[in-house]
């Protein structure tokens, strides 16, 4: 099970927690003018990556706030977790700290 | 190499010899520079892929590259649950067509996949359960697919050691039974694919991780690159399961995909208890007795994308829960092993076989939670498509292009769950 760092409650157990979905999706400013393609891309395609994910996660069972993590989905070590709106995390952060076996 | 026939004679010879005399299954040749067709990953799709290449179209030039060992995915790592009573037309085609080539599997490959058509049972635990259920099994009758509702009563007596009471916090209101469903050995399918491939010239190439697809200056596939060295051909399948959207970005093309564990487990053995094998989507527990005698138990996946290979432990312990309610006399049992598998879950949760934007490259995955049970039938049309370049009739509807043209086939709403 995950320990999920909450930027608003602190570090909690997965089980509070509602997964997102890869995050930074923003919806298409003008829907109307997308082609069938970059609909599908849209509303279909995912990064899925073996490494780096920033994804977003909802804490359902506490403060009921959306934020996003990065994650490394081999090790699933969470690296960072940062509040909606902030820009995306790097996909290097956290890397240092990591190889540290901190 | 002479590939040894099996038979009861020949077996029994061996027993005389002390298994002495077995050769190699298949040898175990380095990859030659290029090849008409590489099929990528070493899972029973695959596998099947290749035999039916060789086997049905004539194209024996073949290598199939699997990064670690064949069936070393979620081939060797899945409850081996054979249904086909899917809810949508194009899905019950799809199955149905699998589930007869399981029919005859083992004579087809002279190799025991012991397919073992004891019943699938899936169980109703609410009003909805009941309806969706009931709705399948009318589907299925008009499209000709064994299916049939059984009453409380009677799912107790195909299956005596469950729970019927009304103690369960969602007690079982009846079930739906697949009487052809039942479950395969996953190692025996993998190997007998394997086998009878490599007896047609196909190369089975293991510890050959492919690291990067080249393109030529049409923008079609020339080869790949590997961790034994570059090999040349003019179509490739990908056939890789959880890594298919790593693969696939080698060539440039984003899939609608998302990898997730999923995990299984298996007790400590015991004597023949459990007669079928029963399926509960509501409360998460799939369970079967394999022939050794341990209780098969598949559980539900994580909620994130992962390629991890190992899930959270309160998933398991949740799909036992479920377990100790349906089947109290299980409660005392203790759990051998436990482990986890990547699957690749697609936005209608149905499988994707065909084409895609780059000449020459083919895909197959997308299967998610359920692809054993169409290992045959997967390869079968997969191989036809490779074959002609064109899509199978059977696979057509399952091409890539469906997620632009809004043509899903959606067992997602249909089931929720699939196994
Ligand atoms: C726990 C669990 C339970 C399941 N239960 C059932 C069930 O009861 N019934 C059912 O029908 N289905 C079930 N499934 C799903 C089923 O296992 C899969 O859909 C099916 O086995 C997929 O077969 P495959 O050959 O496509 O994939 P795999 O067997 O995973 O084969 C893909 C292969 O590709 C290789 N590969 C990946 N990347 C590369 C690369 N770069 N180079 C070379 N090789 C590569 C991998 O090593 C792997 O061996 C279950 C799955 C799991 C994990
Ligand atoms: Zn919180």
């Amino acid at each position: 099970m995950l320990l999920i760092p909450c930027p608003y409650c602190g570090p909690r157990p997965e089980l509070e927690f509602a997964y997102g979905g890869e995050a930074h999706r923003p919806r298409p400013a003008d829907p109307a003018a997308l082609s069938d393609e970059a609909w599908a891309a849209f509303l279909y395609e995912r990064a899925n990556p073996k490494g780096r994910h920033r994804e977003r996660w909802r804490h359902v069972h506490g403060c009921g706030q959306f934020f996003n993590v990065l994650r490394d989905t081999v090790t699933d070590a969470i690296l960072a977790a940062y509040p909606v709106g902030a820009p995306p995390q790097e996909l290097n952060a956290g890397r240092e700290r990591q190889e540290r076996g901190a | 190499m002479t590939r040894p026939h099996f038979s009861f004679l020949s077996l029994l010879r061996q027993a005389f010899l002390g298994e002495k005399a077995l050769a190699p299954h298949w040898p175990a040749r380095p990859p030659k520079p290029a090849y008409d067709v590489i099929i990528i990953g070493g899972g029973g799709h695959g596998l099947a892929t290749a035999y039916y290449l060789a086997a049905l179209h004539g194209v024996r030039n073949v290598a199939v590259l699997e990064r670690g060992w064949i069936g070393g995915g979620n081939t060797g790592r899945n409850t081996t649950i054979i249904r086909s009573n899917y809810l949508m037309e194009e899905s019950e085609a799809l199955y149905e067509h699998a589930v007869r080539l399981w029919e005859d599997l083992s004579q087809t490959l002279n190799y025991n996949v012991m397919y073992s058509p004891r019943g699938v049972l899936m169980l109703a635990h609410t009003d909805h359960d009941e309806h969706v259920f009931k709705r399948h099994v009318h589907a299925n009758r008009l499209a000709g697919i064994d299916n049939e509702w059984l009453s409380l009563a009677e799912a107790k007596a195909y299956c005596p050691p469950l729970n019927t009471g009304p103690d369960l916090r969602y007690p079982v209101r009846g079930a739906a039974l697949q009487r052809r469903g039942g479950v395969a050995r996953h190692d025996a399918v993998a190997w007998g694919y394997a086998r009878a491939a490599a007896a047609l010239g196909v190369d089975i190439i293991q510890n050959c991780e492919v690291t990067a697809i080249r393109r030529g200056a049409d923008g079609a596939v020339s080869g790949v690159e590997t961790s034994r060295g570059p090999i040349a051909a003019k179509k490739i399948g990908v056939v890789a399961a959880g890594h298919t959207s790593v693969v696939m970005a080698m060539a440039g093309v984003r899939m609608p995909l998302e990898s997730y564990p999923l995990q299984a487990l298996v007790s400590e053995p015991v004597k023949p208890i459990f007669p079928c094998v029963v399926m509960s989507n509501t409360i998460h527990a799939y369970i079967s007795q394999s022939d050794k005698g341990e209780l098969v138990i598949g559980a539900g996946t994580d909620s994130y994308v992962s390629y991890s290979q190992r899930g959270g432990i309160h998933i398991i312990t949740e799909a036992l829960a479920a377990i100790c309610e349906l089947f109290p006399i299980f409660r005392r049992m203790r759990m051998l092993r436990s482990w986890g598998g990547i699957v690749d879950v697609t936005p209608d949760r149905s499988p994707i076989i065909g084409l895609t934007p780059v000449p020459g490259l083919f895909v197959n995955c997308g299967w998610g939670t359920g692809g054993f049970k169409a290992t045959p039938g997967s390869g079968h049309v997969f191989a036809h498509t490779i074959a002609t370049g064109t899509p199978h009739p059977i696979a057509a509807p399952f091409a890539l292009s469906r997620f632009r043209e809004g043509r899903f086939i959606d067992e997602a709403a249909a089931a929720a769950v699939a196994h």
